[in-house]
C-alpha cells in the first residue's frame, strides 16, 4: 500500500497535520465546487495558449498539461530536510563537474570508474581545462524527488542540462491563488514567484568580468515547435529579457550580440534551452540550425556565459547518478541527506544477472533516456514489452540501470466529481549563484492521472499540481 | 527588439489585413457573380476574384478549372495558397506566438481565440453559410485591430503592427483598384450602363464605402469619383492616399522612438507628397492602370526598404 500525503495509509481515517485545514475546506465545500473550479482552471489555460507540443504527433501538436487543483502540500519540517539536501546534492553536482573538467581527482581516488566519465555522450573533452566565471557550471537544477514513506524521500534523478518545468510551478500558484483565495488564507503558504527575481540574479552574477555593469541577458530557445516554447516566452517574459533564437544571434570577433531594430546589442550571458549538441554547429552537430556559428570560440573566449554551463550533461547522466552517494560524500564530507534509490548498474555483471531474472518487477531506464520514453515499467509492462527489454539489455547492458519499483506516495487529486488517490513525485528547483546554491520553497508536484500508474511525465499523460511549502 | 520580433509584428500586421481583404472580395464577388448578364460573366468575376487577391498564377499552376466553388475553396479554406483566409489566420497566429510576449493578453487572446475557432467554423459550401464564414473573418479583423488599439503601448511593437497592417491594406487598395482594369467590359455594353454600375459599387462595397461615396460626392457613383474616393481622398481610410499617411505616421514615430530617420522614412515621405499634389483627372489622362500598378511597385520597394532598416 502506498504513502499517502493526506492520511498517511489510505483508509486509516487519520489526516496528517499538513492537510488538517484541506481536508477540513474539502469536507465542508459543496460536492460541485471543485468541479467547477476546475473547469474555470482548464478555460483559462486554454484561452492563455499554456500549451506544450508532443513529440510525433501530427494534428493535435499542442495539448494542456491537465492542472490538478488539489494542492499537494509540505510541511515546515519536510521541507527543512528537502531543502539541505537538495543544496547539499547541487553543491555536490557542481564541485563534481569542476572536477571531471579539471583536475579529475575523483576519477584518481576510484570514486567513479574513468570510463563512465570519459566516454559518456554528454562529456564533452573541450571543456577540459576550462573554468566558467565563479566555477558554477550548473546555474539551475530540478531534482526529481519521490517519496515513498513518512520521512523516506528519494532522488529519482538530477536534471543539469536544461530542466523544464518552472513556469508551470509559477502558473499553477497563480491559478490557485485566483481560484482559492480563502484557502490561502487559512495557510500560510511560502511563495515561489521570487524565482523568477532569483534567477535574474543569477544569470546577472554569471556575468563575465568583461561585461557591461548592467549584463545583457537573454533567453535562447530552439523556437515556437519546441516542446517547452511557452516556458521559454514565459521567463523571457518574467525577466525581461529578450527571448532568442539561432538567427537572432552572431558572433563577431568572439563575441555574441543580437541583431535588434536599433542595430547589433552585445549579449553577456544567454539563458540556453538549447541542448549541447545544437549550440554550435561549428563544433557539434553540423546540421544544427538552432545554433549560433562561433557560439563555442566566444564561450571559451570567456566572452559570454552560457547557463547552464557546457558539458553539464554528464552530471544528470543515470549511469553517473548510481555514484551520487559517494560523490556526495567524496566533495563535501557529508552523508547525503537525500538518498538515492536503489539501482542496479547493468554494466556490472551481477547486477545484470539479477535484474534479467526480475524484469517483471523492476523499473528499467535507458542512461541517455528522459521524459519517461524508453523505460519498461516491470509491473505494469506486457510479456512482449519485457522480451524487447531482455534482448536490449543482453545487447548493451552499460545502456542500462534498473530500480525497484517504489510505491510513489499519492495526494488526493479530482478524478471526475471524486477526490482519489494518485501518485505523485516532486520537481524542486535550484539555484546557483555566488551565494551557493538555493531552493525555491516546493516545486512542481507531477501526477499520474491514471489509477495505479506510476508514470508522471506529461508526455504521458501525467498532470501537474500546485505545491505548498507551510511556513510553521 | 530583436529585428525577427519586429518582423513577426510586421507580418502579424499584414496577415490579419490580408484575411480581411479576401474576405472582402469575396464578399463583393459573390453578389456581382449574381448580377444578371452575359454567360461568361460569372466566371470573370471568379477569374477577377483570383487576380485581385494575387493568387490567379497560383491557382492556375495548381491544374484546377476556374468555377465559383474552386475559387472560393481556394481563397478560402485551401491550404496550398499561402494568402488563403485560413492561413492567414494560421500565419498571422504563428507570427504572434513568436512574439506573444510583445503582445497583451486581449491581442493575444483575438488572434489565438480566431485560431481556435477555425476548426469549428468548418468548410461551408453553400453561398449563404459561406457569407456568414466571412462576417466572421471580417469580426475576427475588427476584434484584432479593435484589441491593438485599446491595448496596447504606443512603443515600437505597436508601430511595427501598424506599419505592416498600413503597407498590406495601400497593396489591397490598389489591388483592388485594379479589378476594374481586369475585368473586361462587354463590347456592346455602354459605359456607365447596368453593368458598369454594378461593377462600381460592388468596389465601393468592398472597402464598406458606398454610404461613405454618397456623404462625400452626393453625386451618383462615377468611375472618376470612386476612383477619386480611392486613390487620393484623406477622409477615406482606405484610400491609396489614407494609407500612404498611416504608413509616414507608423514609420516617423519609429523614428523618433530610435532618434534615427532611414532611406524607408524619405521614401514613404516622398511618395506621400506625389500623391498630394495629385489630381484624378491628371491621374484618369496618364492612365490609371499605369498608375496603379506603378504604386504596387513603389509599395513593394518601400516594404524592402522597411526590411533592410528594421526587420533583418
Amino acid at each position: 500500500m502506498s504513502f499517502d500525503e493526506m492520511t498517511g495509509q489510505p483508509g486509516s481515517g487519520e489526516v496528517r497535520e499538513s492537510y488538517r485545514a484541506l481536508a477540513r475546506w474539502l469536507d465542508e465545500s459543496p460536492p460541485d465546487l471543485l468541479e467547477a473550479r476546475a473547469r474555470q482552471a482548464e478555460f483559462f489555460f486554454r484561452r492563455m495558449g499554456i500549451t506544450f507540443a508532443l513529440y510525433g504527433e501530427h494534428n493535435t501538436s499542442e495539448r494542456l498539461i491537465p492542472f490538478d487543483i488539489v494542492p499537494r502540500i509540505l510541511s515546515a519540517r519536510e521541507w527543512r530536510m528537502m531543502e539541505a539536501g537538495l543544496v547539499q546534492r547541487v553543491h555536490a553536482l557542481n564541485l563534481f563537474l569542476a572536477d571531471i573538467y579539471g583536475a579529475q581527482e575523483c576519477i584518481r581516488a576510484g570514486i567513479i570508474p574513468a570510463d563512465i566519465v570519459l566516454t559518456n555522450p554528454y562529456f564533452r573533452p573541450e571543456m577540459t581545462g576550462w573554468r566558467p566565471p565563479g566555477d558554477i557550471w550548473v546555474h539551475i537544477a530540478g531534482i526529481d524527488l519521490v517519496r515513498t514513506g513518512e520521512d523516506a524521500f528519494y532522488v529519482l534523478e538530477d536534471n543539469a542540462r536544461t530542466p523544464s518545468g518552472v513556469s508551470y510551478m509559477l502558473e499553477n500558484r497563480e491559478m490557485m491563488m485566483r481560484l482559492f483565495p480563502d484557502l490561502f488564507s487559512e495557510h500560510r503558504v511560502r511563495p515561489v514567484d521570487t524565482y523568477t527575481d532569483l534567477l535574474l540574479q543569477t544569470l546577472k552574477d554569471a556575468a563575465p568580468a568583461s561585461a557591461a555593469r548592467e549584463p545583457c541577458v537573454v533567453v535562447l530557445t530552439p523556437g515556437p515547435y519546441n516542446s517547452a516554447y511557452y516556458e521559454h516566452s514565459f521567463l523571457a517574459d518574467k525577466l525581461g529579457v529578450e527571448l532568442v533564437e539561432g538567427s537572432d544571434l552572431y558572433v563577431d570577433n568572439a563575441q555574441v550580440f543580437m541583431r535588434t531594430t536599433q542595430g547589433p546589442c552585445k549579449v553577456d550571458v544567454i539563458y540556453r534551452r538549447v541542448d549541447d549538441d545544437f549550440l554550435d554547429p561549428l563544433t557539434f552537430n553540423p546540421d544544427s540550425a538552432l545554433g549560433v556559428p562561433g557560439l563555442m570560440l566566444a564561450y571559451q573566449a570567456g566572452h559570454v556565459t552560457l547557463a547552464n554551463a557546457v558539458g553539464t550533461g554528464v552530471a544528470d547522466d543515470k549511469a553517473v547518478y548510481t555514484y551520487m552517494p559517494e560523490i556526495i560524500r567524496f566533495f563535501t564530507g557529508e552523508d547525503p541527506i537525500l538518498h538515492n534509490v536503489p539501482t542496479w548498474r547493468c554494466r556490472e555483471p551481477d547486477a545484470l544477472k539479477e535484474v534479467l531474472s526480475r524484469l517483471d518487477e523492476l523499473v528499467v531506464k535507458e542512461v541517455g533516456g528522459s521524459g519517461g520514453y524508453g523505460m519498461l515499467v516491470g509491473p505494469a509492462a506486457t510479456q512482449e514489452e519485457i522480451e524487447i527489454f531482455r534482448r536490449k539489455l543482453i545487447a548493451d547492458p552499460a545502456a542500462f540501470i534498473a530500480q525497484p519499483t517504489l510505491q510513489l506516495s499519492t495526494a488526493p487529486t479530482l478524478c471526475g466529481t471524486q477526490l482519489a488517490g494518485r501518485h505523485v513525485d516532486l520537481r524542486p528547483f535550484v539555484l546557483t549563484g555566488p551565494q551557493g546554491a538555493r531552493a525555491t520553497p516546493g516545486g512542481l508536484t507531477r501526477v499520474a492521472l491514471k489509477e495505479g500508474s506510476l508514470v508522471v511525465n506529461s508526455s504521458q499523460g501525467g498532470g501537474t499540481k500546485d505545491t505548498w511549502v507551510l511556513d510553521a | 527588439m530583436l529585428a525577427r520580433s519586429a518582423d513577426n509584428l510586421f507580418w502579424v500586421g499584414r496577415y490579419v489585413e490580408r484575411a480581411d481583404f479576401i474576405a472582402r472580395i469575396l464578399e463583393a464577388s459573390l453578389r456581382l457573380s449574381v448580377v444578371p448578364s452575359r454567360e461568361d460573366n460569372a466566371d470573370q468575376v471568379w477569374r477577377s476574384a483570383l487576380d485581385s487577391s494575387g493568387a490567379g498564377a497560383l491557382f492556375d499552376a495548381s491544374g484546377r478549372t476556374l468555377d465559383e466553388l474552386a475559387v472560393r475553396e481556394f481563397l478560402a479554406f485551401n491550404s496550398e495558397n499561402p494568402s488563403s483566409i485560413c492561413n492567414c489566420i494560421i500565419r498571422a497566429r504563428t507570427n504572434a506566438r513568436a512574439v506573444r510576449t510583445a503582445l497583451t493578453v486581449e491581442l493575444w487572446e483575438g488572434i489565438n481565440g480566431a485560431w481556435n475557432a477555425l476548426e469549428d467554423q468548418g468548410r461551408p459550401a453553400r453561398r449563404a453559410e459561406f457569407a456568414e464564414f466571412l462576417s466572421w473573418v471580417k469580426s475576427v479583423t475588427v476584434a484584432v485591430e479593435g484589441a491593438a488599439s485599446r491595448s496596447m503601448l504606443r512603443n515600437d511593437a505597436y508601430w511595427f503592427l501598424r506599419l505592416g497592417a498600413a503597407i498590406e491594406r495601400a497593396d489591397n487598395t490598389a489591388r483592388l483598384l485594379d479589378v476594374k482594369y481586369h475585368l473586361l467590359l462587354p463590347e456592346d455594353e455602354p459605359v456607365g450602363g447596368q453593368l458598369d454600375y454594378y461593377q462600381w459599387t460592388t468596389l465601393l462595397r468592398q472597402v464598406s464605402a458606398l454610404t461613405a461615396y454618397r456623404w462625400v460626392y452626393r453625386d451618383s457613383v462615377k468611375p472618376w469619383l470612386v476612383a477619386d474616393l480611392l486613390v487620393l481622398n484623406r477622409q477615406m481610410p482606405r484610400s491609396l492616399a489614407s494609407c500612404q499617411g498611416a504608413i509616414v505616421d507608423a514609420l516617423e514615430r519609429l523614428a523618433a522612438d530610435y532618434g534615427r530617420r532611414g532611406p524607408a522614412q524619405r521614401l514613404a515621405a516622398a511618395r506621400l507628397g506625389q500623391l498630394e499634389s495629385a489630381s484624378i483627372n491628371a491621374i484618369f489622362q496618364s492612365g490609371l492602370h499605369e498608375f496603379i500598378e506603378e504604386f504596387l511597385a513603389a509599395n513593394n520597394q518601400l516594404g524592402q526598404a522597411i526590411t533592410e532598416q528594421y526587420l533583418s
